[in-house]
């Protein structure tokens, strides 16, 4: 028993992903066509039909393989629909580098994409399978306000403390979303503005929340070892990690809402695989799932990038700003960058695949290191998390 | 002899102010308020915290549950069913409707009795046409009793005489109720309410003024005032309790309630309905009597100003553009029925391998996996405080922002929950909380999710 690196390491060699935003004249099929015949136009040479079998994460917008077959005109793949909430995209991704890894197939393509604003609504409507009616109905907001008043017990700060860091993440990650054109927000938004914005949930007000958005995002994953066939600058996988805790912890009077143990213990496996020892100097840059600014926050100590009860002041200082010395959400993150559920794990890989190779533009920093990215859904206390690590360096087997 | 082993009320904590529906209607400004169950209460719920008050043991009960109410939140579907088993009583208790008519309140009391073991419980939920009688001078509550060998107040006599006048009426499911001419029901009232009096002071062979306490129920106020001249103001003197309001269904049983808790062994207590006919029960109070605990406490304390157009709005008399919100997915029978002890009775699951408590009930325990471990644990009397809370815009609640708290149960268990009557109020981690049946929403197709909230304790109350 036991939990290792791949035998046969994998390596990105093409990659591709849509504007996210308000979509209104794009289907989820245009979506996936655009991020599917992206990734295989990045590849020079290669043919759709040359690519040996099909992961697609979709959470709400489809079911089956068929969601990318039909739109596609894809006959007689192998396609799998994978789903696992917000970690969806990592999920494709995560079992397309096995497979490919494990020798059944030489190319794969992991494919996200959502198609949210169909719905009607600003906010993200969960599938729920008919029940009792008892279960609590909280926003997704609301379940995740419950980190800041338990953190700040934790440690002993002040809540308004904490917001004043939650501020400047907004802050941060709007400003990188402004530079980036694929980004559903680009405006720079004044920490006073931000910290101004009427209360959604607890301490949670509008820029404290990512955006629900349409897009999509494609990889084609080949092994390490035939990568400079298709690419001078593949981006190699480390690692590929996944947690699902018991979902217990919203039932357990021991549970503290600021504890995400499933992105620690995702992290922590992914480490073991890549061989990080100390993370908060090993990794150059890091996506992270701020689906709400505290669990960035708090994501910085459970991925071991912070100390615990520092991240605060860690964020303050500016450590994980474009320019800081571990920038985290270089691409505007889920905050700005947007939220298609599906393809959002394979977005963060897309900025990881534009900085590694040097095409990321007015947003570029150094990538000496490895890259961290981190995909988790649900809530504290009911959660999945996946981290992937990467590098424009093969992995030493 | 039966007669009353134990009795409750219930009365929600808002009250609507009599002079804001002046102030908004431009109308004459009525005194005093009113007190209005809150937007997710109904009648089922208010029965249900009177039953839950009034049983001090679900398993001596050895009878039926007779529940009348003039709003019943079901037709065909018992509501009686929801209400037993909400209150904790046993499967065996047959459970019984006796809605629509506000005389029901007096029969199903009279049932309860003549049973001789029962629970009895009443309640309503009185609103109309903005700028009626029954708006301004109704009062939504719930009163329960306990019907036994045991009794604090037993039954000594009783009188019914049935009149079919139509003095007030109203069509089920709509919102107004029409009345004839007052002079009309005044003459034909008060004769039949001194008969039925006569009557049964006759079978008791007593005197009016042998009475301690006189309880007189009726919708019509004109013959109300009429019948309360024929008693001291001493005897009609119900405390708090005359100043909020008519409870249809409930409002014998609340007056009856008042009655008990003024009087002393041996005391003589009259509680007499009036509609579609007369009802009248004398009761003498024997030496088990207590007063205390009957609810009545929180009366004057522990009650919140509601607006006039939340009070509009929670009646669905105020439509309100509704947030842009995905439609209420209802919970479905199948699913309600398999978990009913959880859902409607609030039993938790303790695990016999490490005694801790599973909200709701689990195969597997969260704490120690041990697997078909689960004993069924009530947690209607374990003490619960808050461990967080946060307020909730985006919440599908009627009033925002819904207040939402993990709670933590004294020995063990956690669940979170939208915090009942918290409207305004500023509640804080480590706060004790009660548990409180309620509707969490009304889908679409009709059905009512009933589920446990937690709401803050009222001092002075349970």
């Amino acid at each position: 028993m036991g939990t290792h690196a791949l035998r046969n390491p994998v390596a990105i060699v093409g990659m591709a992903c849509t504007e996210f935003g308000e979509h209104w004249d794009l289907s989820v099929d245009d979506l996936l066509i655009e991020a599917t015949h992206g990734a295989v136009d990045s590849v020079p040479g290669l043919d759709l039909q040359q690519v040996d079998a099909f992961w697609l994460g979709v959470m709400t917008s489809g079911v089956s393989g068929l969601t990318l077959t039909r739109p596609l005109g894809l006959a007689h793949k192998p396609v799998t629909r994978v789903e696992n909430m917000c970690a969806t995209g990592s999920e494709a991704f995560r079992n397309a580098c096995y497979a490919v890894s494990s020798g059944a197939y030489d190319v794969v393509m992991a494919v996200g994409g959502e198609k949210l604003k169909d719905a009607g609504y600003s906010g993200l409507e969960m599938p729920s399978v008919p029940n009792d009616g008892t279960p609590p109905v909280l926003s997704a907001p609301a379940m995740y306000s419950m980190i800041v008043p338990a953190y700040a017990r934790r440690y002993g700060l002040s809540e308004a403390r904490i917001k004043e860091a939650m501020t400047h993440i907004a802050w941060k990650n709007h400003a990188n979303g402004a530079l980036n054109p694929r980004a559903q927000f680009r405006k720079v938004m004044s920490k006073e503005t931000i910290a101004s914005a009427p209360a959604l949930a607890g301490n949670l007000s509008l820029f404290d929340c990512s955006g629900v958005a349409d897009g999509g995002a494609a990889a084609v994953v080949v092994r390490a070892e035939d990568a400079l066939k298709y690419t001078d600058r593949p981006l190699y996988v480390h690692a590929l990690a996944l947690d699902a805790g018991a979902g217990t912890g919203r039932n357990d009077s021991d549970y503290d809402y600021s504890d995400l143990a499933e992105s620690r213990l995702s992290a922590e496996a992914a480490y073991a695989q890549a061989g990080i020892t100390d993370p908060a100097t090993e990794i150059s840059l890091a996506e992270v799932h701020d689906c709400f600014t505290p669990t960035e926050l708090v994501l910085m100590e459970e991925l071991g990038l912070s100390e615990r009860g520092e991240a605060w002041r860690d964020v303050l200082d500016g450590r994980y700003d474009r320019l800081g010395t571990l920038p985290v959400n270089v691409d505007g993150g889920l905050k700005s960058f947007g939220h298609p559920i599906g393809a959002s794990g394979l977005r963060m890989l897309f900025e990881m695949w534009l900085q590694f190779r040097g095409e990321a533009g007015d947003r570029q920093v150094p990538t000496p290191g490895f890259g961290l990215v981190q995909n988790q859904g649900g809530s504290p206390g009911d959660l999945v998390s996946a981290v992937t690590i990467v590098s424009s360096r093969a992995p030493v087997t | 002899m039966a007669g009353i082993e134990s009795y409750a009320v219930y009365v929600p904590s808002g009250r609507l102010v009599r002079a804001a529906i002046g102030e908004t209607l431009g109308t004459p400004r009525g005194r005093g308020a009113r007190p209005v169950a809150s937007y997710d209460e109904d009648s089922t719920t208010l029965a249900v915290a009177a039953v839950r008050r009034a049983v001090v043991s679900a398993r001596d009960i050895d009878g039926s549950l007779w529940f009348a109410t003039s709003r019943p939140a079901y037709l065909e579907k018992s509501n009686a069913a929801t209400v037993a088993t909400a209150g904790g009583l046993p499967e065996g208790c047959a459970a019984y409707d006796v809605g629509g008519a506000l005389r029901g309140g007096a029969g199903a009391l009279r049932a309860g009795l003549a049973e001789g073991s029962a629970v009895v419980v009443a309640s309503d939920l009185r609103y109309a046409l903005p700028g009626s009688v029954d708006e301004s001078e109704g009062a939504d509550a719930s009163a329960g009793f306990v019907v036994g060998p045991q009794a604090v107040a037993e039954l000594v006599a009783s009188v019914s005489i049935t009149r079919e006048l139509l003095e007030r009426w109203r069509e089920p499911g709509e919102t107004r109720t029409h009345t004839w001419e007052d002079r009309f029901g005044a003459e034909e009232y008060v004769p039949l309410g001194q008969r039925a009096l006569d009557d049964v002071l006759d079978r008791c062979e007593i005197k009016s003024e042998d009475l301690r306490k006189v309880v007189i129920s009726t919708p019509h106020s004109r013959t109300g005032a009429a019948l309360q001249k024929k008693f001291s103001a001493e005897q009609g003197d119900l405390g708090a309790v005359a100043d909020l309001g008519y409870a249809g269904a409930a409002d014998l049983g609340v007056g009856l309630v008042a009655a008990f808790e003024a009087a002393a062994p041996g005391d003589l207590v009259l509680a007499m309905s009036v509609v579609d006919g007369a009802d009248a029960f004398v009761f003498r109070m024997t030496e088990r009597h207590r007063p205390g605990g009957s609810g009545l406490e929180t009366l004057g304390t522990s009650t919140a100003e509601i607006s006039y157009a939340d009070f509009l709005t929670w009646r669905g008399l105020l439509p309100r553009e509704p947030a842009r919100r995905p439609a209420l997915k209802p919970p479905v029978p199948p699913a309600s029925l398999r978990a009913s002890g959880w859902k409607f009775g609030f039993v938790a699951g303790r695990c016999r391998e490490c005694e801790y408590r599973n909200l709701p009930p689990r195969r597997v325990c969260l704490r120690c996996n041990a697997r078909d471990s689960s004993e069924p644990e009530p947690m209607i009397d374990v003490p619960a405080y808050v461990a967080t809370l946060t307020d909730d815009w985006l919440s599908e609640s009627v009033q925002l922002p819904a207040k939402v708290a993990a709670v933590d149960f004294e020995g063990g268990g956690r669940f979170e929950f939208e915090l009942a009557d918290a409207a305004g109020r500023t509640v804080n981690p480590g706060d004790p909380v009660v548990p409180t049946f309620r509707v969490a929403g009304v889908a679409d197709n009709k059905v009512r999710n009933y589920i446990w909230k937690v709401r803050p304790h009222r001092e002075g109350g349970c």
